[in-house]
């Protein structure tokens, strides 16, 4: 146990074995934290505190919240923020964007060709037994070949500070709105933090969506209609499919704003019908049709799916790519990167095992409590069964759930995910830290969005940080340079602007010799 | 303008924030000036005016034990259940608005966002202090949402939705006050009490050099034509609005049902014997509630919810 201390607090560093982001001594900041540290070492811990509550009210009259267990919360910005040097975000980059090709090309091959299972890639009963696919998406092949517009890909830091990815979203990842609203107000309460560090901006990602979902249109929509689809004000992710509609300038609609006829789709306007074009929806496959998926569905549009089937509208994530998301097909993702693009992958998977192999199966089994234990098709951190800490109850009911179907459970090696320093109810202590980049791809090439959202999980040791548990974030900085240049002129004008004119005012002697006397 | 329309769903969210808006400010200024006869008034029956004052709000209590100011101010001030309550409206406007956030500007959910976020707060200093802070803070966060409407929103179809909706109910809300006047004289607020509470009494006393009676301030709540809260000056607003939103060709009257209803509505008023106001007041007054139904009614129809009926054919063949 070693502490150090940071704006006159004490920083208690926990002796997990993680990672530390910021320090990489007692008292020593990474190069890359040196001018952050000094900067915030300065700051007075009462100011900070004072700083924290603003950001924190900022949130709430902004309404930048996350439905936690049905209660509109904001969603906690943490005012320490996460650095990541050039060097190092210029692999993550590369990686990211690796991966999001090998998926693009494994889903086109899984509902097209089947080439991956003709050269035993990986087994054909993985995938079709996998809860996510989809055969109504068989033949639906989207017109500029792309399935995973939007990405989120997960990632931590290992104990050796070796980024791993964890697990890959290629359905509807959301969070990238708290990366724009993070920025937005990190900008604002910490200006002078912004001006010693030269940071990537983050603002242009609606832009790059929306060019990415109108690449997306059908063949022969010169000026397509491109909307959100919402399931609506009561879904977690609400605020984010407003923040996205807002700042593309397109309509965000519900299911009921929207009707197909003869598989075209169209939405309900105040004099008449509109066609839509492309929709990027942000309701999961199971809700999209109630007319192909489940009949229950009142947020869906029904003939959605034979609309895109015939080619007339194109959805944005495709129908069917949760299979990519299934935490068993997850382990042959390194296969496809080597099979698909001939390329090493550039980050590695956790440590992962396959449970159908009975020897494993058995290996794992015999020591369940050195394992972190995912159901395959979990997402937002359900089920998820952490070995170390779990109790003896909470280990025998997962022991019999996966001798019950081992295809539905992988086991992999715990990490302990990096910390970062962080402050918690008064404190500045370690907390548990991953990071999520975004990827958008219109099919000229996957662009990623510098940084991504930082996650944290607020109880100590805590492991898990979806923001469906309760999780907070962290404002994330890419920076362009390990060490910051001396600046030039701010902008490139030719020549100083003219003095604008002298503002008007009204003619008011008889108030000035008044004043004056 | 508008060739483009808009989402329906969203038009309606529009509709109702500018009605849920207005309501919590007409709510407010009626409630504060009948606070102040019941506190002014030494001979006040507090029981009758706020029975009074519920059953023009269109929330009559039947109960036969007396109700109390606290009570009455429970119902049509503080309970965020009922939509008819200040509150209440507030919750309303905030839900449309959550609803169309990617639409109104982001000062105007914020502003509306803090209003929800601060009202708890200012209901608990009310109850200790009485409520005429509270509905002063009502006045003044209302009149910035106006504000923010008016000067950061284009002036477009949802625009016109929102003031449509604001106009509908400012007239609704006059004729229901006017109707209290008149119907219950000796519970309601004097006439000039009355024009403070529409915030009317500077350009009413500017307007005329006549007796300030009864008649005069009714025929300048009613049929003034500069008076932005008058009837009159509200008829023709909305109207305008629903032309921007749907033009009519110039040579055909519109076929409009919500267009006709205020016509009929406008003429009956437009070319009325100011005199003969107070006479034929009950009976305008309810011709103007009906009215404002009639056209909720149309617009509801017309724009809102025009789905057609389910066809079950068979899924488009390929």
């Amino acid at each position: 146990m070693c502490s150090v201390a940071l704006m006159g607090m004490i920083f208690e560093d926990d002796s997990s074995g993680a990672w530390n982001e910021m320090f990489e001594a007692p008292g020593k900041p990474r190069p890359i934290y040196e001018r952050l540290f000094a900067e915030i070492d300065r700051f007075d811990p009462a100011e900070l505190l004072q700083r924290s509550d603003q950001l924190s009210h900022t949130f709430l009259d902004r309404g930048v919240t996350f439905a936690h267990s049905g209660e509109e919360r904001p969603f906690p910005l943490d005012l320490m923020p996460r650095l990541l040097g050039a060097i190092e975000w210029d692999l993550l980059e590369r990686g990211i964007s690796q991966r999001v090709r090998a998926l693009e090309a494994f889903l086109g091959d899984v509902y097209g060709a089947g080439q991956v299972f003709e050269d035993g890639v990986i087994p054909k009963s993985v995938v079709t037994t996998s809860s996510h696919f989809c055969r109504a998406a068989h033949s639906i092949e989207p017109p500029n070949g792309v399935r995973i517009t939007v990405a989120g890909i997960d990632l931590v830091r290992d104990e050796i500070g070796k980024f791993r990815i964890l697990e890959d979203n290629v359905r509807i990842p959301s969070g990238v709105s708290y990366v724009i609203e993070n920025r937005r107000a990190m900008t604002q309460t910490f200006s002078a933090l912004f001006s010693n560090h030269r940071v990537h901006p983050v603002d242009s990602y609606p832009a790059r969506l929306l060019a990415a979902l109108r690449l997306a249109a059908p063949y022969g929509i010169g000026d397509p209609v491109v909307v959100v689809l919402s399931p609506g004000v009561y879904n977690a992710a609400y605020f984010e499919h407003v923040l996205l509609a807002r700042m593309m300038g397109i309509e965000l609609v519900e299911g009921r704003d929207l009707v197909c006829r003869s598989n075209h789709v169209f939405m309900r306007m105040t004099n008449g019908e509109r066609p839509v074009h492309v929709i990027y929806r942000r309701v999961d496959d199971d809700w999209l049709d109630p007319l192909q998926f489940r009949p229950d569905s009142v947020i869906g549009v029904a003939g959605l799916v034979n609309a895109a089937r015939a080619g007339n509208v194109a959805l944005a994530n495709a129908l069917g790519n949760g299979v990519a998301d299934d935490k068993l097909v997850y382990t042959y993702v390194p296969d496809f990167i080597r099979f698909y693009l001939g390329e090493e992958p550039l980050i590695e998977n956790v440590e992962t095992f396959r449970l159908e192999d009975p020897d494993v199966l058995g290996e794992v089994l015999q020591s369940l409590d050195a394992y972190v234990l995912k159901p395959v098709d979990g997402s937002g951190g359900k089920g998820i069964v952490i070995g170390p800490q779990a109790d003896e109850q909470t280990l025998t009911s997962v022991r019999d759930a996966i001798i019950m179907s081992p295809r539905n459970w992988i086991a992999q090696r715990p990490v302990a995910l990096s910390t970062h320093p962080t402050l918690v109810d008064e404190q500045v202590s370690p907390r548990h830290v991953d990071l999520r980049p975004f990827a958008v791809s219109g099919g000229q090439g996957v662009w990623v969005l510098p940084g991504g959202l930082t996650r944290v999980a607020l109880g100590a040791g805590e492991l898990v940080v979806n923001s469906s548990r309760g999780g907070g974030s962290k404002d994330t900085w890419v920076l362009n340079d390990q060490l910051v240049a001396p600046r030039g002129p701010a902008t490139d004008v030719g020549q100083p602007p003219r003095n604008a004119g002298v503002i008007p005012r009204q003619n008011d002697e008889y108030t000035d010799q008044e004043a004056e006397q | 303008m508008s060739e483009q329309g808009m989402l329906s769903r969203l038009a309606e969210s529009l509709y109702w924030i500018g009605r849920y808006v207005e309501r919590a400010d007409d709510t407010a200024r009626t409630v504060d000036s009948y606070v102040h006869r019941m506190v002014e008034d030494p001979f006040n029956d507090e029981d009758a005016t706020c029975r009074s004052l519920l059953s023009i709000l269109g929330m009559p209590y039947e109960k036969d034990e007396p109700i109390t100011r606290a009570d009455m101010l429970q119902v049509i001030v503080y309970d965020v259940e009922n939509p008819n309550s200040i509150a209440g409206a507030f919750s309303g406007a905030y839900e449309n608005a959550r609803r169309s956030r990617d639409f109104i500007s982001s000062e105007m959910w914020i502003a509306l966002n803090k209003t929800r976020n601060r009202l708890p707060q200012m209901e608990s200093t009310a109850r200790l202090l009485g409520p005429s802070s509270y509905l002063e803070y009502v006045r003044e966060r209302t009149a910035l949402l106006a504000g923010l409407t008016d000067a950061t929103l284009s002036h477009d179809d949802g625009w016109n939705f929102l003031v449509l909706g604001r106009t509908i109910e400012r007239i609704d809300m006059t004729a229901r006050l006017l109707r209290g006047r008149v119907l219950s004289a000796e519970h309601a607020p004097d006439w000039l009490a009355f024009l403070r509470a529409n915030g009317a009494m500077e350009s009413f006393m500017r307007s005329t050099n006549e007796l300030h009676d009864a008649n005069s301030v009714a025929t300048f709540l009613i049929l003034d034509r500069l008076f932005p809260r008058s009837v009159l000056f509200s008829l023709n607003l909305a109207d305008s609005c629903l032309f921007e939103i749907q033009p009519s060709g110039q040579r055909i009257a519109s076929a409009d049902m919500a267009r006709q209803s205020l016509a009929r509505a406008r003429g009956r008023l437009d070319f009325m014997d100011s005199s003969q106001l107070l006479a034929q007041l009950p009976e305008l007054l309810e011709m103007l509630e009906d009215t404002c139904l009639l056209v909720n009614d149309a617009i509801t129809t017309k724009f809102f919810r025009h789905e057609d009926a389910v066809l079950w054919s068979s899924e488009g063949a390929l």
